[in-house]
């Protein structure tokens, strides 16, 4: 041995040298557990993926002038796809429905995928554009997902800061099944709450559609409410506290009570919620004489509504901290839904992403069967 | 236990190729003709830690300032981006904590390697797979003439779970999940 | 107030919104003004009481001055800043502030609220006051972030900062959200040595009301054990302002004896040097 082996003391190794295993070839087959996925993200190579569908109008327009979206800087940073997720066809990352399928969908035992299409369709200025956008992104999943693999259900593209044209996109798209819920970015023009997005929540309500809220987005505001960030990381930890003021803008506004509509957020992480729900009950009994609409405690009404994917999870220094994070959550831990974010850099292993000190039957719930009461897969 | 897993010039400076040794994914590294092998799984998600970039020592003072040793020894994970030092396997985040198994390598000649009993009938003929002694050649050939590079498995280690991507033992499953990274 | 409760110390915290004001020597005017009005009408006359330098934020090298002008006048041990900036507490543009904040041996008071042009969401204004309530606690959590990412525990070891009317039920999971993101992306960052959490145990505490408590002891114990430590609270009543919970029964109660001196007193004693 060289003298510059390290020390044989690495905790994980000593946990799992604690557990007597057989030999690699000795193993039986692999037995995942079944897992629904609410966050796969089906991407296009191009804006010209869409070409096909988009109207020749459209296409002379975007040659000539892209798509102009509001002006919020850039964070520079050096992650963006898992690397080992770019597929052998040359396309980019996400953009590869067969080496989805091989890479992920294959291996982890997926029955059922929730696609998060990424295009710039609700962030467009032009209006018109992104509802174009919108409904060739639609229509592309359609043809080039949904069609090709079973197991694949999709969110619905709308241009959000067009309610009228996004509740119309929202009731031609409901007419295939596979479509689950409608998406909406997590930074938008105004908060989820208010009327002007009410359209939409009433198409939702009529078809039978979720609403998600995906983490990030940009609509020119800064990405905190102090002022624009410096760093990717800031740009990067800030979704919760977007999702937060969404949900309290949804809740506030009376959304949930009026549409029974239920939101999903989605890749904002979760270990905020029990505080959130703590905040508002004390915000309501302080201030509710501002919101008469609003008629009962904030937490029952967010755990009557609002349901939270996993990714990106939570690793709290003590295992026993994610345990108690799921006491406080209480009734609301049916509302965990698994999620991997496949396949960008941060998208966490189904395998081993639920800490093992959870109890098996828990995990099953939030791998598998929250998300098939919620969808009714 | 060692295994010879490539030729000594196989693997240029800079370079690394990631081998299956006694059912466990390793990399190996070659860093400026200093080499290095390493378990190819994180310890944080089980990514193919070996498969990911490698960078500098980035370090910084004050804001503002980047201190930058460009000598390409931090092994950063291709899912989260975790950095590991090649020379300790130890974690950037949490040295004394977390770290990645590594293993010893050495450069071998083969007439070390392969058994000199009849010179003749061994002279440039490949050697079988298996070779005597403490070696184990698994599939790599050996010639008596050439040189190889052998890493250095401690007897009895436990085998690895996670040998490929894509094809994940049924024990994957249970592993410690992120709770592992800070006991 | 003071003579009922047995007071031994109070920290006044005038919130007079200069920041409000685009003028900049209007703002700086008046926040000079407030000091003045507060060290000879507040300060003086009450020895128990303790101030905040009232600072005009927008403009930093205009709330130093401000605060080198006072900082040696009895009774001054905070500088108090708004939470809802223009721009992130961390970034370099307030770097100066914290150097001179470190340099007088004051505390920097971050309370709820601000003036800036900007909204207080990320998604944009919402239509009532209780949102801004509830949704104030993100505006901290953002702040913390911006001044551990742009290093300014690591430029200005010495500093101290208090948060204000912030809640701290919120912390722990953002602790957790600091740390991991730190192990992510912290070359983004590299003056960044530590994960976030102990630059927050070290430098950050934070005032207990209002509180944001659930309805059941059990889970605020374990949020309070996760803050990661006992010296992490202060006491505060934020008289004459009315929140939903009494602190006493609601929090103080459930406390093992020695925190809530803790609490009371200590840990507010060891940071503004009392």
């Amino acid at each position: 041995m060289s003298p510059t082996m390290t020390a044989p003391a690495p905790a994980l190794d000593a946990r799992e040298a604690a557990t007597p295993y057989p030999a690699v070839a000795e193993r039986a087959a692999p037995a995942r557990p079944a897992i629904i996925d609410c966050d796969l993200h089906n991407e296009i190579d191009s804006l010209k993926d869409l070409y096909p569908y988009l109207s020749q109008r459209w296409r002379d327009h975007l040659d000539a002038f892209g798509v102009r979206t509001p002006n919020s800087g850039y964070y520079p940073r050096f992650m963006d796809h898992r690397e080992d997720a770019r597929p052998p066809s040359g396309r980019s990352s996400g953009s590869d429905v067969e080496f989805t399928r091989q890479h992920f969908l294959d291996p982890y035992h997926v029955a059922y995928a929730v696609l998060q299409p990424a295009v710039l369709a609700n962030t467009a200025l032009d209006l018109e554009l992104g509802a174009a956008l919108a409904r060739a992104c639609n229509d592309w999943q359609v043809a080039e997902w949904l069609d090709r693999d079973e197991r694949l259900r999709a969110s619905i593209m709308i241009a959000s800061e067009d309610p009228v044209a996004a509740a119309a996109e929202v009731r031609r798209c409901a007419r295939d099944g596979r479509f689950v819920q409608v998406l909406f970015k997590g930074r938008l023009q105004e908060p989820m709450g208010r009327r002007k997005y009410w359209p939409i929540y009433e198409a939702c309500a009529e078809e039978g559609l979720h609403v998600a809220s995906h983490a990030f987005g940009a609509y020119g505001h800064p990405i905190t409410g102090a002022g624009h960030a410096s760093y990717y990381i800031e740009d990067h930890l800030s979704p919760a506290q977007s999702v937060q003021a969404n949900i309290t803008s949804l809740v506030m506004e009376g959304v949930f009570d009026r549409f029974g509509i239920k939101l999903i957020s989605i890749e904002n992480a979760f270990a905020w919620a029990p505080s959130l729900m703590w905040r508002l009950d004390a915000a309501w009994k302080l201030l509710k004489a501002e919101v008469p609409h609003v008629t009962r405690k904030p937490s029952e009404i967010v755990a009557g509504h609002v349901y939270i994917t996993t990714q990106p999870i939570e690793e709290p220094p003590r295992p026993s901290d994610f345990s108690r994070l799921l006491d406080h959550f209480g009734a609301m831990a049916d509302h965990l839904l698994m999620a991997s974010d496949y396949p960008h850099w941060d998208s966490d292993n189904p395998d081993i992403v639920l800490p093992h000190t959870l109890p098996e039957e828990l995990k099953t719930r939030i791998r598998y069967d929250n998300a098939a009461a919620l969808y009714g897969f | 236990m060692r295994h010879v897993v490539a030729g000594a010039d196989e693997i240029a400076p800079g370079e690394r190729k990631i081998v299956a040794v006694a059912g466990r994914s390793i990399g190996v590294f070659n860093v400026g003709g200093e080499y290095f092998a390493l378990r190819n799984r994180c310890p944080h998600q089980g990514g193919a830690l070996c498969e990911g970039q490698l960078w500098g020592v980035l370090q910084s003072e004050r804001p503002g300032q980047f201190d930058y040793q460009p000598s390409r020894e931090i092994l950063s994970c291709p899912w989260h981006g975790w950095e590991f030092h090649l020379r300790t396997g130890q974690s950037w985040c949490a040295p004394d904590k977390l770290r990645v198994n590594r293993y010893a390598v050495a450069k071998v000649a083969g007439a070390d390697l392969v058994p000199g009993d009849d010179p003749q009938d061994d002279a440039g003929a490949p050697a079988p797979g298996m070779v005597k002694g403490p070696y184990t050649a698994e599939t790599y050939p050996v010639e008596r003439d050439g040189a190889y590079l052998v890493v250095e498995l401690p007897t009895g280690e436990r085998p690895a779970r996670v040998v490929a991507t894509g094809s994940r033992s049924p024990a994957s499953a249970t592993l410690p999940g992120n709770s592992s990274a800070s006991p | 107030m003071l003579d009922g409760t047995g007071v031994e110390a109070a920290i006044a915290s005038c919130l007079y919104a200069v920041d409000s004001v685009h003028h900049p020597d209007v703002a700086a005017a008046l926040a000079g003004a407030v000091n003045d009005w507060l060290s000879s009408e507040w300060l003086q006359p009450e020895p128990r009481l303790r101030g905040s330098v009232v600072v005009p934020i927008r403009i930093p090298a205009l709330a130093v001055a401000e605060i080198d002008r006072v900082a040696g006048r009895p009774g001054f041990v905070q500088v108090l800043i708004p939470a809802r900036t223009e721009h992130p507490l961390g970034s370099r543009l307030f770097h100066p502030l914290w150097e001179c904040i470190e340099r007088h041996g004051l505390v920097a008071g971050i309370h709820f609220g601000g003036s800036p042009v900007t909204p207080p969401t990320p998604t944009g204004w919402p239509s009532y006051f209780i949102e801004v309530y509830a949704d104030m606690a993100g505006v901290f959590a953002t702040q913390l972030t911006s001044m551990i990412v742009e290093g300014v525990f690591d430029a200005f070891p010495k500093l101290r900062v208090a948060f204000l009317e912030s809640g701290f039920t919120w912390l722990p999971a953002h602790l957790w959200r600091m740390d991991k993101e730190w192990k992510n992306l912290r070359r983004l960052v590299p003056w960044v040595k530590r994960p976030p959490s102990e630059y927050v145990r070290e430098h950050v505490r934070l005032a207990i009301q209002p509180l944001d408590a659930p309805p059941e002891p059990g889970p605020l114990l374990d949020v309070v054990a996760q803050l990661g430590g006992d010296h992490m609270l202060l006491y505060a009543s934020d008289y004459p302002h009315l929140h939903a919970a009494d602190p006493e029964p609601a929090l103080l109660a459930h406390l093992p004896r020695a925190l809530q001196v803790k609490v009371r007193s200590e840990n507010a004693r060891g940071l503004y040097r009392l």
